[in-house]
């Protein structure tokens, strides 16, 4: 790629190569030259972002200290609240909704000096693996248009792999940014659970949940986490300890030992590796060997049992979660009749999506007096099991490295109508978000012209170790 | 109540002795500055909608975060009915669809609730257990009467309540009565909550079954919608008999069924709510919002030793170490503002029994009167020390008696930033007349006139005197120093 990403723009506009207005005017000018094929925003907010620019511009000149992401254009899911932006969570239902509240992400983003372009689309309320559940449009794979660009976070994941900006914020439940970035050839990192608070992100699961950010290099996603993460006395469980550090490494990894989960590479992982990925990956682990690491073999004995546990736990917390979508306080209301439940039973008829209606069902069974055992809490306690796991793989290696995707991208339409066959892709990405560990995802090379994404695992909480050795690896991909 | 007491109720038709087994649910709102989750206040009354955030409006994104103020109230509460805390507990969701419920679910603990056991003695020593405690947030309100349209007022949702529940050991109505009377008064004392039904900050359902005398427990009916503790009472009474009839009938088709019961004041019966057919399943799971909540032996420790002496332990002491008279005890803890009062007064150093007379004869029957606007007896704004200078005023004779109650009166009227005791006497010019030359020509000028009343008196009418005090007095304005008036009467009319 080669437009600046977040590092580069932010030094080139305090150097005075540039300003925040020009920069971001080339940005628009590129969204206004791909959005229109690659359906990556909704809404572009051209006036507030230029207004943001110029008095960025301003401020630096009056000899203000330039915010660590200053001038740096940003794209927000359509999930995460921005006062004065639409955050329709890719649903009929909130169509024009606006919050009433800053997201504390976004607010860090803002007050570091970022410039808030646009809202991008994203499968309704993160339920889709591929942007087809947009109640609007589904963003396009820049690689190939036809391809999907993967999701939920599709178009923020599109926004940052087609250059329109350096840097994105997604949400990653199951997988969310960490399988389009795979998808776009593009780094996006799911932190550990916490670490940036929730505080304004529309919850699917909560106790999955975390904001995710999308940029083009490992580098620049450590610019964005040290302004995103910390607690917040707005979110229970936000964490702070231990604090991310950036640790100036000239990207050896000596003596480090590389998890290699032979689960993960069998076919019989619910949905078979693609041997291009396969391929790939292995010479990525050459790499990792080149770099000083030794691989050694694990095991996750749980995995199997992973998407089944999401699914049960995921879809158990979203149909909670979108209870309050009932037409009474906000969003489009539905009248049939004059009854309360009428109304309600209308608004939710007509205003979700055939996938939400399949999860909030799901959901509502799980928790059902009768079936609460045998599913939602059978799934629990798996959950721990799948955690444990991590645990015990961690003993024997510093990371692990699997692959983040089964496949590269696949065409549009070709697992719509197949929501198992859809939701099994997300296999390899599901286990991170029930132990609530780091997960990073970066381009490791191509198969037949398409991105191959592979992703980096670290213990709870240790952040830092896992983008430490994704940067490594990309100095050394360079 | 007596030990001869006999909970049964005996049918008037068939003789048979029946049983009445009553549980009852208690909410109470916490008295916290704020909400259980969120940082907004809460004042009865206030205009709708006026006391609402993105929480309380469960606007996406937004979430809850638990207020540790609520929390200790909630511990304290438990603490103050001899309950067990739990070291470790948890906020579940519990879900159902309703206008005034803005995320779909409420707040509440389910299956690990804060708190178990502990309970409630009555007078005649029936111990009446809590199965548990649990902590929840209020839902909204809506409002139906206003029109066409409903409307749905937030302020309330998010307020935090604890639910006591009991288990089912009372017998009858008056001992849900008296259960309710000291829990009022038990958490009262703890500072927990206010405990007003009329401002909903009390509310209670009551579970009642009815089985003969050494049977097994029937089918128990739940009855909402009950606003005083009088009402309870009487709608535990009419739901038995209504649940004895029925049996009595022997037509199954009659018998109870499970089911919630309205009680209707007005017509003193209880009808159909809704069946059990439509009961509710809430899909209770865990809020993974809220981490568990860990209490840790030292924050219970605090709590514990923040916890103030219950009413019933103070009236004993009252009688026991003070020798006032089981009234009078009654009296000053009827409320926990008195019986604090009371304590300060003793601490500023005032006799135990004058300030028990004054409080009960004086102090406690100005609140609610009109003129001087005390809603309770916390508004009081007469300190302690203000009132132990009234009495040493009264003590020392530089004012009567009667000109202590007025100074008093006045100095309530004043409010709280009112001038102060030395300022009210001159103010009011209450101070005796000690002055032997004002007190002489007063005298004198009563003697004016009163030729039998002065004969009757030289004649050896001791009583004569009171007759000339009377107008002396009048003349002061009530201020002549009495004693003084006497001696110089008797002395002019020896003369």
């Amino acid at each position: 790629m080669t437009l600046p990403g977040v590092e580069a723009t932010r030094a080139r506009i305090v150097a005075g190569t540039t300003s925040a207005e020009a920069n971001l005017r080339e940005c628009l000018e590129r969204i206004a030259a791909l959005n229109p094929k690659l359906q990556a925003f909704h809404t572009v907010a051209a006036q507030s972002s230029l207004a943001r620019a110029t008095e960025l511009d301003a401020l630096l000149k009056s000899g203000a200290q330039p915010g660590a992401l200053h001038g740096v254009p940003v794209a927000l899911k359509s999930n995460l609240c921005a006062s004065g932006h639409e955050t329709n969570c890719g649903s009929r239902l909130l169509a024009g909704w606006q919050a009433p509240y800053t997201a504390r992400a976004v607010e860090r983003l803002l007050d570091a000096g970022a410039i808030l372009v646009g809202m991008t689309h994203m499968d309704e309320f993160g339920f889709g693996s591929s942007g087809e559940n947009s109640a609007y449009a589904t963003a396009r794979n820049p690689h190939d248009p036809e391809r999907t660009a993967g999701g939920s976070s599709s178009g923020s994941a599109v926004a940052v792999a087609s250059g329109m900006v350096p840097l994105a914020l997604g949400s990653d439940t199951g997988g969310s940014v960490r399988q389009p970035a795979a998808l776009c050839g593009i780094a996006g990192f799911k932190p550990s659970y916490g670490r940036i608070p929730r505080h304004g992100l529309v919850a699917f699961g909560s106790s999955l949940d975390c904001i995710s950010p999308f940029a083009r290099s490992v580098t620049d996603l450590e610019c964005a986490m040290e302004v995103l993460s910390g607690h917040d006395a707005l979110d229970a469980t936000s964490i702070e300890e231990p604090p991310l550090l950036r640790i100036a490494s000239e990207g050896a990894l000596d003596g480090w030992r590389i998890g290699v989960p032979r689960e993960c590479f069998d076919a019989g992982a619910g949905s078979g590796l693609d041997e291009g990925v396969r391929t790939a990956l292995e010479a990525a682990l050459r790499r990792f060997e080149q770099l000083g690491a030794q691989c050694v073999e694990v095991s996750l004995p749980h995995l199997r049992h992973a998407i089944a546990t999401y699914y049960i736990i995921a879809c158990a917390e979203a149909s909670s979660n979108l209870a309050r979508f009932d037409g009474v306080r906000y969003g489009v209301r539905h009248t049939a009749g004059s009854s309360l439940a009428a109304m309600m039973s209308a608004t939710r008829e007509r205003g979700f999506g055939a996938e939400v209606k399949r999860r909030v069902l799901l959901g509502t069974f799980v928790l059902s007096a009768g079936y609460h055992e045998a599913w939602y809490q059978r799934a629990q306690r798996v959950r721990a099991r799948i955690a444990q796991d991590f645990e015990q793989a961690f003993e024997q290696c510093e990371v692990l490295v699997t692959p983040t995707t089964p496949s590269t991208a696949f065409r549009l339409g070709e697992k719509s109508s197949d929501p198992l066959a859809m939701y099994l892709s997300d296999v390899l990405t599901v286990p991170a978000s029930l132990a609530g560990i780091p997960a990073l995802s970066i381009d490791c090379g191509r198969t037949q012209g398409l991105p191959v994404g592979m992703q980096i695992l670290g213990p709870a909480r240790a952040d830092t170790r896992v983008l430490r050795a994704g940067r490594a690896f990309e100095r050394k991909n360079a | 109540m007596s030990a001869a007491h006999d909970p049964a109720l005996v049918s008037p038709r068939t003789g048979r002795r029946w049983l009445a087994v009553i549980g009852l649910e208690t909410h109470v709102q916490l008295k916290t500055r704020t909400k259980l989750f969120c940082g907004c206040e809460y004042r009865f009354g206030a205009e709708p909608n006026t006391l609402t955030c993105a929480l309380c409006t469960a606007q996406p994104g937004a979430l809850p975060v638990l207020n540790c103020e609520a929390l200790a109230l909630a511990v304290r509460a438990g603490l103050a009915l001899g309950a067990d805390i739990a070291p470790l507990s948890k906020f579940d969701r519990k879900h159902y669809f309703y206008c005034d419920l803005p995320k779909g679910y409420q707040i509440s603990q389910y299956d690990q609730p804060y708190c178990k056991g502990g309970g409630i003695a009555l007078a005649s020593g029936r111990f009446i257990r809590l199965e548990r405690i649990h902590m929840e947030e209020d839902a909204g309100k809506a409002i139906h009467d206003r029109g066409a349209s409903t409307l749905v007022d937030l302020n309330r949702a998010g307020v935090p309540l604890i639910e006591m529940v009991t288990q089912a050991d009372i017998q009858t109505a008056a001992e849900a009565f008296e259960y309710l009377t000291l829990l009022k008064e038990r958490l009262q004392y703890a500072g927990v909550s206010d405990c007003d039904m009329e401002k909903g900050s009390l509310r209670c359902d009551v579970n009642i079954s009815v089985r003969p005398a050494g049977e097994g427990w029937r089918t128990k009916v739940e009855i909402k919608n009950l606003n005083s503790f009088r009402f309870i009472a009487a709608a535990i009474e009419h739901e038995a008999w209504r649940q004895i009839e029925a049996y009595e009938s022997e037509d199954p088709a009659q018998y109870p069924v499970q089911e919630t019961r309205l009680y209707d004041p007005e017509r003193n019966q209880t009808r159909t709510m809704r069946g059990k057919e439509s009961a509710r399943d809430y899909r209770y799971c865990p809020d993974p919002d809220l981490p568990p909540v860990v209490l840790d032996a030292s924050f219970l420790e605090r709590e514990r030793s923040n916890l103030s002496e219950p009413a019933d332990s103070r009236r004993a002491r009252y009688r026991e170490q003070l020798g006032l008279s089981p009234a009078d005890a009654a009296a000053l803890t009827s409320e926990r503002a008195a019986s604090d009062y009371f304590e300060a007064c003793l601490r500023s150093g005032i006799d135990a029994r004058d300030a028990s007379s004054w409080i009960r004869n004086e102090l406690l029957g100005w609140v609610g009167e009109p003129e001087l606007g005390l809603r309770d007896f916390a508004q009081l704004p007469i300190s302690p020390r203000e009132l132990s200078e009234v009495l040493e005023l009264i003590r020392s004779g530089r004012i009567a008696s009667n000109a202590g109650r007025k100074l008093l009166r006045a100095r309530a009227l004043a409010g709280p930033d009112g001038p102060g005791i030395a300022a009210l006497v001159a103010q009011l010019g209450l101070e005796q007349v000690q002055d032997d030359a004002q007190l002489e020509e007063w005298c004198r000028a009563a003697l004016i006139g009163k030729e039998k009343i002065i004969a009757d008196y030289r004649s050896g009418k001791e009583a004569a005197l009171n007759a000339l005090l009377g107008p002396v007095m009048k003349q002061s304005g009530g201020r002549a120093a009495p004693e003084k008036v006497r001696e110089i009467l008797k002395r002019l009319l020896s003369g």
